[in-house]
């Protein structure tokens, strides 16, 4: 636990005066969080010093005397620092130079990432052979060039010092050697008994060459069990397929397809396979080229707010187990009359429904009814008969076979599996990647059963709580390092190529499969052979591998359509009773996943989207519960669920649904690593077998502590001043022009005018596209070498992201409207921050750039108390790692790794500009529009984000910026920032407009 | 009252006063001398080699072109460093027993790179693109020196930031025929402004200062 948990002051909210000033329009129109709301003197802090009072020292022990001495030092010393001499360096060229390797170029090589099995394609830059930054592959259906926060990070991944380095003996060092021995002899004992006693549990395997290796091992030990296991598992897509077809299926969706799109508790545009697919698509349904567009339309229903909630056009609270009762309504509602209604029908505006079906049954085949990854099989049963009966199947959405080798209910062989321990019948343990010590179900218990097994073998990336009870553990290969294959989201196979040969001597899962099964070839031979046996007819093998390898996909390996029909009587049975009580709801954490992420830096200050919460996990409650339970954000709870019990810190959250409380999987590691370990309480302490998502009868009792949270909801504010606009579709259409403000017409200022010749850089951000997914954030962190900082400072502002998504509400405090506007250094051609530097660090470049010189800023902070966007940021401390070699090879070596005492921000991909610019005029040539791409616009997978020459009339960023949603932050300022934005629009349904004002 | 100093304590002052800044102007004097020296500067020191390679006999008495061995120069931001390989295609060849060229043999045979000292050097935030240059017309000996001259190659220029922008903002004063670029033993024609701003125009040459061209 945090040691300043005690310390932090109470943001003292009351939500009721809130309510109503909220309703009686007092409070701003657009506002951050319920301290803005209640302009709290932490706010207020905030917003009147970006870096508060008293925090600049806190580390410092200096008095006045002792200062006064070392201030004449240093100016001592000064004057002398302009004789240093530069080291003496070598150069290392090689003995015989790789082809293609050109100092100084970067190489891009396709292969895939993987989240719980499913592949996203990648492109992975490469500088002199060490992997340094990921991006989509354009070529990958499932990333069409887009990547998300998961695979920016896992470059971090790759070179995480805290990895683990050597195999582990019972807590000694052993050998790889040793332990190929140690296996065999108890490989051998079990095979008389065909392998009764030997289990193999793995994540969600859908690599074809893993499957097949695992099916060789399989038939040698017939008797022996495979068990996958995923915490975030995908159990209820299988089993609710299963329900609807009688046979496992993966659905896939075309969201460029769809008018109305209802997500029943489905967080699709941010989370689960193909989502970056699905955000793209999303979002060019919803372009608005003028009044003349058209959008579609997307509808919510959830407890726990997401960033797909966020995008609907309509948002409905409910509890996670009133979907249900919704989806019964829905369906009956749509016309599948043998659906049995819900005993307690939840609270639904009574317009909801049939309005929602009117809409639907307006555009036949052109639906979508999606159910989330958290909802029982009943509700993706319903949203297939629904999908179904609305004429969407082979239109909006399709099945193909499942994308795991061997689809299966991965919850209820966990079980089986912790039940064949306790027997005793299990003496041969084989766990590849799995962490079931820390994220199986709590009562289960692998902590105590997993020493009663007599030989137990752990690959894994760290030497965690799971490895550490195991009496071996194998240091595994980082995926950047391995040779593999997976599926992506729609069946699509991309072979997995290593980057760079094993860091820590790591092995991968097919070199450990390798020995299992006896085989002295080596994981690529695995790779290459099995897709030799698969494509005989293939005429030249040789020319079919190089191209895979090249385009980062197997040609034609998608999964075939498969025409499946909804069985009769989907959801006649009687419904389940809902159980009574407080409501928990168990969901993957938004950075940190299940926490195989949790010793990733980059992924822990990520903020989370909408709670904007960095470095701790919490327990989410509506204003109206917390009102209840009398709690506040930060005071630290006891949480009392099925007889267990853990202590987490509150977060009030606008949106969420009442009498219900979300809690967040992934945090309270206790061997992660020095970044992970002991952040955040472990919210699957208190999950079990039995309610995997959705539970009731959560006790909750306040302990009298609090527990400091690091959000930076409230850093960086802009106060009011409508950073952010939005209309409804409606409004746009009678008012083109309603972003527009006055300022834009008064060009009156005190700077000479100057005039941009050539290139100017200019950037336009598309609102209405941007989901706050975070991805952009991570990108710029990898691209621009940008340091992490940890909670304390995030506490007091200094987090160092040069893009950070704003998150905004609209409304009153229990259901407002979210919106997120991604803000970054908005290049002022009259840039405030550059008139009061003392020492001309900031500057303007020829073509428009707002340019920082870290050589020669001195730290004075004056640039940043003059922006008024705050969007830059000091390095109070070193936060930069300068110490540790393996973080070396991370860094991009076009971009200065910044000191202590220096000031930083968006430089536009300086890096990125000039190169292109240098390829151009080499070539003798005008850079093409597009040709220059910023890190965080590669990123996006929905488009927000576009930067181009606004002097060329034809370039796409000032076609964007020609529209009539384009406007300017604080344009009043008459700084005149490149960067714009397009005003977001919604696309609300009339019918339920009407009914909700009334 | 009496005096609490005596008189003297005036001159006392005033001399240690004045004395102090002149003597901290004498040492600001003396560190930029200093920093002028080749001490500082590496200018025309010639660093010890592993190998004494001999620009001057492979450049001058050979003929071999600067991209012979620097294969990068016209590509890449780094001119690049010849492999062994490179060596060993001659080397291979001649002078297979030469005592001076065992640290070649002893890399191509035992796969161990040749650790060489590095002779012109800028610091990590100095982003220096060779391509570029090459590409306007700057030639190789105007930042290198008479490399044809050299037996042991030292630095030539101080790499200092005035010395970059001397041309940065005069480009006319170097700039030479594309044709020219790789030629060691260039002389400029006396009218070289009129070349100069000839070329300019010709390659499209522009003074760039942004301090984003080199730093970022």
């Amino acid at each position: 636990m945090d040691s300043d948990r005690n310390s932090a002051a109470q943001p003292d909210v009351d939500i009721s005066v809130l309510r109503e000033s909220a309703s009686a329009g007092g409070s701003p129109r657009h506002w951050r969080g319920l301290d803005e709301l209640a302009d709290t003197p932490e706010f207020q802090n905030f917003k009147e010093n970006e870096f508060p009072h008293g925090a600049t020292d806190t580390e410092s022990k200096l008095d006045r005397r002792e200062l006064m001495k070392v201030m004449a030092a240093s100016a001592a010393f000064a004057g002398l620092t302009g004789c240093t001499k530069l080291p003496t360096e070598k150069i290392v060229p090689y003995v015989k130079q790789p082809e293609q390797i050109v100092p100084g170029k970067a190489l891009f090589y396709a292969s895939a990432v993987t989240l719980s099995g499913v592949a996203t394609g990648v492109l992975v830059e490469s500088h002199m052979a060490r992997p340094t930054k990921i991006e989509g592959n354009p070529d990958h259906p499932g990333s069409l060039g887009a990547s998300d926060a998961f695979s920016q990070a896992s470059v971090l991944g790759l070179y995480d010092p805290d990895r683990s380095q050597a195999e582990i003996h019972d807590g000694r060092i052993g050998s790889w050697a040793e332990f190929q021995q140690e296996l065999s002899s108890a490989l051998g004992q079990e095979k008389g008994s065909g392998g009764g006693g030997v289990r193999l549990l793995t994540g969600t395997v859908t690599s074809p060459t893993l499957g097949d290796q695992i099916g060789t091992f399989l038939k040698a030990y017939p008797s022996a069990k495979w068990v996958q296991y995923e915490s975030v598992t995908r159990d209820n897509i299988r089993e609710g397929a299963k329900l609807a077809f009688g046979e496992y299926a993966n659905p896939v969706y075309h969201l460029d397809q769809a008018e109305v799109i209802v997500a029943l508790d489905s967080d699709l545009l941010t989370s689960g396979p193909g989502s970056l697919r699905y955000a793209r698509e999303f979002a060019r349904k919803r372009r608005v080229e003028d009044t003349g567009s058209k959008m579609n339309r997307l509808y919510s229903v959830e407890s726990t707010p997401t960033a797909t909630g966020g995008m609907a056009d309509h948002r409905l609270r409910l509890k996670a187990s009133e979907v249900e009762g919704f989806a019964r309504l829905l369906a009956r509602e749509i016309g599948l009359s043998a659906v049995m209604a819900p005993a307690a029908s939840p609270v639904i505006p009574s317009s909801w429904i049939p309005a929602l079906v009117r809409d639907l049954k307006k555009y036949p085949g052109a639906t979508l009814i999606v159910a989330g990854d958290q909802q029982p099989a009943i509700v993706h049963a319903l949203a297939h008969a629904m999908n179904q009966a609305l004429g969407n199947f082979g239109k909006t959405v399709h099945f193909t076979a499942p994308l795991e080798v061997a689809a299966d209910n991965q919850w209820s062989n966990i079980g089986q599996l912790a039940a064949d321990i306790r027997a005793g019948s299990v003496t041969t343990l084989l766990i590849v990647g799995s962490n079931p010590v820390y994220d199986a179900p709590a009562d289960l218990d692998f902590k105590t059963i997993i020493p009663k097994v007599a030989f137990s073998a752990r690959l894994g990336l760290y030497e965690d709580e799971t490895s550490a009870l195991c009496h071996w553990h194998v240091p595994a290969a980082h995926e950047l390092e391995s040779w593999g294959d997976a599926r992506g989201y729609d069946g699509t196979v991309s072979v997995i190529q290593p980057l760079i040969a094993p860091l820590y001597g790591g092995k991968s899962e097919l070199d450990f499969l390798a020995v299992l099964n006896g085989q002295a070839k080596s994981s690529h031979d695995i790779v290459q052979g099995y897709w030799q046996a698969q494509r005989t007819s293939v005429p030249r093998f040789d020319a079919f591998w190089e191209k895979t390898l090249r385009d980062g996909v197997v040609a034609d390996s998608a999964l075939p359509v498969k025409q499946l029909m909804v069985k009769a009587g989907i959801g006649s049975d009687a419904p389940a009773a809902t159980a009574q009580g407080l409501e928990i709801v168990f969901r993957p954490d938004r950075t940190i996943y299940d926490g195989r992420f949790a010793n990733n830096g980059w992924l822990q200050e990520l903020p989370k989207p909408l709670t904007l919460l960095t470095w701790d996990s919490v327990a989410m409650v509506s204003p109206k519960t917390s009102e209840r339970l009398g709690v506040k954000s930060e005071t630290a709870v006891e949480l009392k669920y099925m007889g267990r019990t853990i202590v987490a810190p509150v977060w009030v959250m606008p949106g969420h649904a009442d009498e219900s409380v979300t809690v967040f999987l992934g945090y309270g590691r206790t061997k992660a690593g020095r970044v992970g370990t002991s952040a955040g309480f472990d919210a699957g302490w208190i999950r079990p077998l039995a309610t995997p998502w959705i539970g009731a009868g959560l006790e909750v009792n306040k302990t009298g502590d609090k527990w400091a949270l690091a959000s930076t909801q409230t850093q960086s504010t802009m106060e009011g001043r409508e950073p952010i606009r939005i209309a409804t579709l409606d409004q746009y259409q009678k008012e083109p022009t309603f972003a527009q403000t006055d300022a834009q017409t008064n060009p009156l200022s005190l700077y000479p005018e100057v005039k941009y010749e050539g290139n100017a850089w200019g950037m336009a951000v598309d609102l209405n596209a941007c989901t706050g997914c975070g991805g952009c954030v991570v990108a710029c962190q990898a691209e621009n070498n940008i340091s992490v900082v940890g909670k304390k400072e995030v506490r007091i502002g200094r987090h160092m992201h040069w893009i950070r998504i704003d998150r905004y509400y609209e409304g009153g405090v229990d259901d407002p409207g979210t919106y997120h506007e991604p803000v970054m250094c908005q290049h002022c051609e009259d840039a405030p921050c550059e008139v009061v530097c003392p020492v001309a660090a900031t500057v303007h470049s020829d073509e428009g750039l707002n340019e920082m010189i870290y050589n020669r800023c001195v730290g004075t902070r004056y640039c940043s108390n003059n922006c008024p966007y705050k969007v830059r940021r000091f390095n109070f401390y070193l936060y930069s790692d300068w110490d540790t070699p393996s973080l070396f090879g991370m860094r991009n070596p076009n971009v200065s790794v910044r000191s202590r005492g220096v000031m930083e921000k968006c430089s536009y991909c300086v890096q990125r500009i000039n190169a292109v610019k240098i390829d151009a005029e080499k070539q003798d040539r005008p850079i093409k529009d597009g040709e220059i791409v910023t890190a965080c616009q590669q990123s996006c997978p929905s488009e927000a984000i576009v930067f181009g020459n606004i002097n060329d009339p034809d370039s796409a960023v000032s076609k964007l910026k020609a529209k009539n949603r384009n406007y300017k932050l604080l344009e009043e300022l008459n700084t005149r920032p490149r960067t714009s934005y397009l005003a977001k629009l919604r696309n609300p349904n009339p019918e339920i407009e009407k009914a909700a004002v009334v | 009252m009496a005096q609490i100093f005596h008189h003297s304590t005036n001159t006392i002052a005033r001399v240690s006063i004045y004395g102090a800044v002149i003597l901290i102007g004498i040492l600001g004097y003396a560190a930029n001398v200093v920093n002028q020296t080749s001490y500082v500067t590496e200018v025309h020191n010639a660093l010890p080699q592993p190998v004494p390679f001999s620009h001057k006999h492979h450049v001058a008495e050979l003929g071999l072109d600067c991209r012979y061995c620097h294969t990068s120069v016209e590509v890449s931001s780094s001119a690049g460093m010849p492999p062994t390989q490179t060596c060993m295609t001659c080397h291979s060849q001649i002078w297979t027993n030469a005592q001076i060229l065992e640290p070649v043999r002893a890399s191509y045979r035992d796969s161990t790179p040749i650790s060489w000292t590095r002779v012109n050097a800028l610091p990590d935030f100095v982003y220096f693109n060779h391509s570029i240059h090459i590409a306007k017309g700057v030639g190789c000996t105007t930042c290198h020196g008479p490399v044809g001259e050299m037996n042991i190659t030292w630095r030539e220029n101080t790499l200092y930031m005035r010395w970059c922008l001397d041309c940065h903002m005069a480009p006319q004063k170097y700039l030479r025929p594309k044709s020219e670029v790789f030629n060691a033993f260039y002389k400029a024609p006396s009218d070289q402004e009129t070349l100069g701003n000839q070329l300019m125009i010709d390659y499209k040459v522009k003074k760039l200062t942004d301090c984003t061209t080199c730093h970022r």
